[in-house]
């Protein structure tokens, strides 16, 4: 399901960094976490639990581990935590993660 | 690096404040801060925010001093860097990039702040519903701003919140709040102390005028939060408020009921711990000037119990005192008399507390929340389970946590153990609860890069 | 409410006392089960969930035995608590490995091993892997590796759901199981029977009393004539997130819940009562983690913790009947995981004394009488 982003994310100005999404390239403000990109993008989910229930990013302030995403291949990443790069690739999880990266489902 | 006198964890206002103090008086301060700026959650990104997000308001502006006052030869900010345990010694164990080091110093300071209370009820783990300050993170950091939001719950982050965003020109839909007159009553005997700390109480009102100014929908003494999702993604948030249900549909429902300290460090490091009553929590025990009961561990900040961040500053000042006064830089003489002036602010920021723990209360029904309600969300356990697991007997955290794995998953119990207590309390509130103990690592660490973990000299046999 | 004395009372609510009392109920009497604090040392909620033969009572024949007709006993048991409890404790029994990266310990094990087939006869079942062979089984297996161990009678199971699964069998089957409990003298009655002052300040009298109170039953022994004195032994265990996909192994220092959680322990240490994880030691699980199964390098450890094993003088089981106070018995062990069939079976008989059991007079503690003495 694609939902609108919950957010409105102010017109200003300054240097911008490109990064994936469930491989759709997207753009940011530069100095943002991942988890900011994240729910300026999308108002769905980005983790699905282990039971299958919908979770994205939740307290922004690394308390919570809802906003576990996998990035440049490492799953369970605090999406929070995690300072957006240029070229990063981002995707979001279902499931628990796998041993050798990459997630169920 | 140099040879360190003093570990400051955390680059809130507690740490800052106790950093320039230190610094000034001729240590040598490392400061290991968890997010890329300093400032904490209350001043999050405020020296970046300097020429810009003026709707953020003075007093967050205000905290670029402290900011500005880390530009010091004496003081090391290391920022990205996660501490994930504290031994004796004092010794600090913490990972940036992927890579872990232990640093040791004659005192550590555990300026960890606080973090919002969690507000469990059916539909809170939805993606749309978020803590307030959550959203504030994001409107510091990303200049992003809630569209067709409702602010619910209790206390005064809702209305500076609120009032932030109708300044950002993004209002609050709705506002619903819990507290309820007779709460409001039940705190004026509270107010004449609270006029020591009247710019606060001032500001407070100025934020209440604000949101009447701006015609926000008000509610009060609302209760029974329920969030469903509708088909587009919506949230559907229904409450019992005048004497009947209500239903508001909007893009995000942002909750909020106070904050409570984060004890888990403390608690690993083997702080003894008290209940504070009046605001519901956990906190470490600590001395006037907030040495603890480990050696060379202080704290200072919300970490130590809830004051605010002009509290968390005047405390970090007093630690920082204290320390000095203990390494040799000062005499106890001149630490009691640079003291006074801290003291005394210390004393105006706190003075407000009373009238907004009782005031602000957090409803019970968040405390102990409906049996369908998700308690534990990385687990997903649900208060239903919890309350099977009382029945069986179980009597403590403990027992609860191994019993359901509540509180088991990557958060540690910070987004359960304060509802777990408001459910092992229900119907015997006197019974003493210990609190949960805390493990290291208090933040998940890769075990390939334990395994790389170093250790320089062999203890003595 | 006229209150009826219990018939046999246990001290204890880990594995080990609900094992029992879950045996006594099933034979027919009234139990009654008084368990400790919250933040007592509980073994029963530290552990690593084996269930596990290779190598033990290598030196001590009846020891080997009786892990041996446990192992068997596990399916049928597990079976029963599902009936009676309705949790699944995740029994997997398909065998575990033991790794060796120390060539000298890998040939002093299989000297162990064989040692205990001796013992077990036919019942024997072990292979001994050398690195390669290993590693083409199992690929992810690490260059450091020189060699397994391996027994098809090995498994584990889920060790805190068996707890919950003990608890409300013993409770299904009418036992009362009383939290908070805790005994702080026993005062036996001198026309029989027994007082158990409670640590709150009430008195529980019982005609019979069955001590099972892991590293508590040190100062509660003596009140009853026994003369074996447990001490702790610290072990301390990493967990980490949960995966979804499975290992290709259980091992005895690397397992994976049935949630999906990695488990790295087996460290031993004498540290008295305290049962902090220190730093050195989770380094070192770590490095065993990584050397074994490399693959692990990038998962993530979410907690660390130490757990208070329960040793006898010999690490054996002991099981006696105060021969001072009639009406008294201590059940002790570290493997109230593995033994758990038989405590909830053999074992009351033996109390209720209705069968002879020849094989538990080898773990009587008068085996630690000279050493008492002296």
């Amino acid at each position: 399901m694609n939902v609108a982003s919950r957010f409105r994310t102010l017109p200003e100005t300054g240097e911008s960094v490109q990064f994936t999404l469930d491989g759709v390239p997207a753009t940011a403000p530069a100095g943002v976490t991942v988890a900011a990109a994240l729910v300026a993008h999308t108002g769905a989910w980005t983790r699905q639990t282990a039971q299958g229930a919908p979770r994205t990013a939740y307290c922004m302030m690394g308390v919570c581990f809802d906003c576990l995403v996998e990035v440049d291949g490492t799953p369970n990443t605090q999406a929070c935590m995690t300072l957006l790069g240029d070229g990063m690739t981002v995707r979001r999880q279902t499931g628990l993660r796998n041993l050798n990266g990459g997630h169920d489902g | 690096m140099a040879e360190v006198d003093l570990i400051i964890i955390g680059a809130g206002p507690a740490g800052m404040s106790t950093a320039a103090v230190a610094a000034r008086g001729g240590l040598q301060v490392l400061m290991l801060d968890e997010q890329p700026q300093p400032g904490g959650q209350i001043y999050r990104n405020v020296a970046q925010n300097r020429a810009k997000r003026g709707f953020l308001g003075q007093a967050y502006a205000a905290g670029v001093d402290l900011v500005d006052a880390l530009d010091h030869p004496g003081i090391t900010h290391v920022a990205g860097a996660t501490v994930w345990r504290l031994d004796k010694g004092p010794q600090v164990t913490w990972s940036r990039g992927g890579k872990s080091q232990t640093t040791s110093a004659a005192h550590v300071l555990l300026a960890t702040g606080a973090q919002e209370r969690p507000a469990p009820f059916p539909g809170w783990t939805l993606p749309g519903v978020m803590p307030a300050g959550a959203a504030q993170i994001l409107m510091k950091t990303a200049g992003m701003l809630p569209k067709d939001a409702v602010l619910a719950g209790s206390g005064p982050l809702l209305y500076l919140i609120a009032a932030q965003m109708i300044d950002a020109g993004s209002p609050p839909q709705t506002l619903v709040e819990t507290q309820t007159f007779t709460q409001m009553l039940g705190a004026t005997p509270h107010l004449p102390r609270a006029l020591f700390g009247l710019p606060t109480l001032l500001k407070g009102l100025g934020l209440i005028a604000k949101i009447r100014k701006a015609a926000v929908p008000r509610y009060t003494a609302a209760s029974g939060f329920h969030a469903t999702a509708t088909e587009s993604g919506k949230i559907q948030f229904s409450f019992r408020a005048k004497g009947r249900a209500q239903s508001l549909t909007c893009g995000l429902l942002l909750t909020h009921q106070g904050v409570i300290p984060g004890t888990h460090i403390t608690r690993a490091a083997g702080i003894a711990h008290e209940w504070n009553a009046a605001q519901g929590a956990f906190q470490p025990q600590h001395d006037l000037w907030g040495e603890t009961d480990q050696p060379g561990l202080h704290v200072a900040g919300d970490g130590a119990g809830i004051g605010g961040a002009e509290a968390a500053a005047a405390a970090g000042e007093l630690a920082a005192l204290n320390i000095l006064c203990q390494s040799g830089r000062i005499s106890s003489d001149t630490r009691n008399q640079r003291a006074a002036h801290a003291r005394a602010a210390l004393f105006r920021a706190r003075a407000i507390r009373p009238f907004l723990d009782a005031a602000y209360p957090p409803p019970a029904e968040i405390l102990a929340p409906t049996d369908e309600t998700i308690v534990c969300r990385c687990e997903e356990v649900s208060a239903g389970a919890v309350r099977q697991a009382i029945g069986e007997g179980a009597q403590g955290h403990r027992q609860i946590k191994t019993s359901l794995r509540c509180g088991m998953g990557p958060c540690q119990g910070r987004m359960c153990d304060a509802t777990l207590r408001g459910l092992l309390s229900e119907g015997r509130a006197n019974r003493p609860i210990s609190p949960p103990r805390a493990r290291s690592p208090i933040k998940p660490i890769a075990l390939g890069e334990l395994a790389a973990l170093s250790f320089p000299q062999e203890e003595p046999a | 409410m006229q209150q009826r004395t219990p018939e046999i009372t246990i001290i204890g609510g880990g594995l080990v006392g609900l094992s029992v009392a879950l045996g006594l109920l099933l034979a027919g009497q009234r139990v009654r089960v008084l368990d400790g604090a919250d933040n007592d040392a509980r073994a029963s909620q530290g552990n690593f969930g084996l269930i596990w033969g290779q190598g033990k009572g290598w030196d001590f024949a009846p020891y080997a035995n009786w892990t041996m007709d446990a192992l068997a006993a596990w399916p049928a048991f597990a079976q029963q608590l599902q009936e009676l409890s309705g949790i699944d404790v995740a029994l997997d029994q398909s065998g575990g490995y033991e790794f060796f990266t120390d060539p000298s310990e890998f040939d002093a094990f299989e000297a162990e091993l064989t040692q205990q087939a001796t013992h077990l006869g036919h019942r024997a079942r072990y292979e001994m892997l050398n690195g390669d062979d290993l590693r083409c089984q199992m690929p992810g297996i690490g260059p450091d590796v020189v060699g397994a161990s391996f027994s098809p009678c090995d498994g584990h199971v889920n060790p805190l759901r068996f707890l919950r699964a003990l608890r409300c069998s013993v409770q299904a089957m009418g036992g009362r199981v009383t939290m908070g409990a805790t005994v702080a003298t026993i005062r036996p009655q001198p026309g029989g029977g027994f007082a158990l002052a409670l640590a709150d300040g009430d008195v529980v009298n019982t005609e019979q009393v069955v001590l099972c109170a892991g590293l508590g039953s040190a100062s509660l022994a003596g009140d009853l004539g026994f003369i074996t004195q447990v001490k702790p032994q610290l072990g301390e265990l990493l967990i980490t997130e949960k995966l979804g996909d499975r290992l290709p192994f259980l091992s005895s220092t690397i397992r994976q819940v049935d949630e999906g959680g990695v488990q790295i322990g087996g460290t031993k240490a004498d540290a008295g009562l305290d049962d902090r994880e220190s730093l050195r030691v989770m380094a070192k699980l770590a490095q065993h983690a990584v050397t074994v199964f490399p693959a692990l390098a990038d998962v993530r450890v979410v907690r660390a913790w130490g757990a208070l094993r329960v040793m006898s003088p010999d690490g054996y089981p002991v099981y006696a009947k105060s021969t001072a106070h009639p009406g008294a018995f201590l059940v002790t062990c570290h493997s109230g995981v593995t033994l758990a069939p038989l405590h909830a079976s053999v074992l009351a008989d033996w109390i209720l004394n209705t069968s002879p059991i020849p094989d538990l007079e080898a773990f009587d503690e008068c085996r630690f009488a000279l050493s008492h003495a002296a």
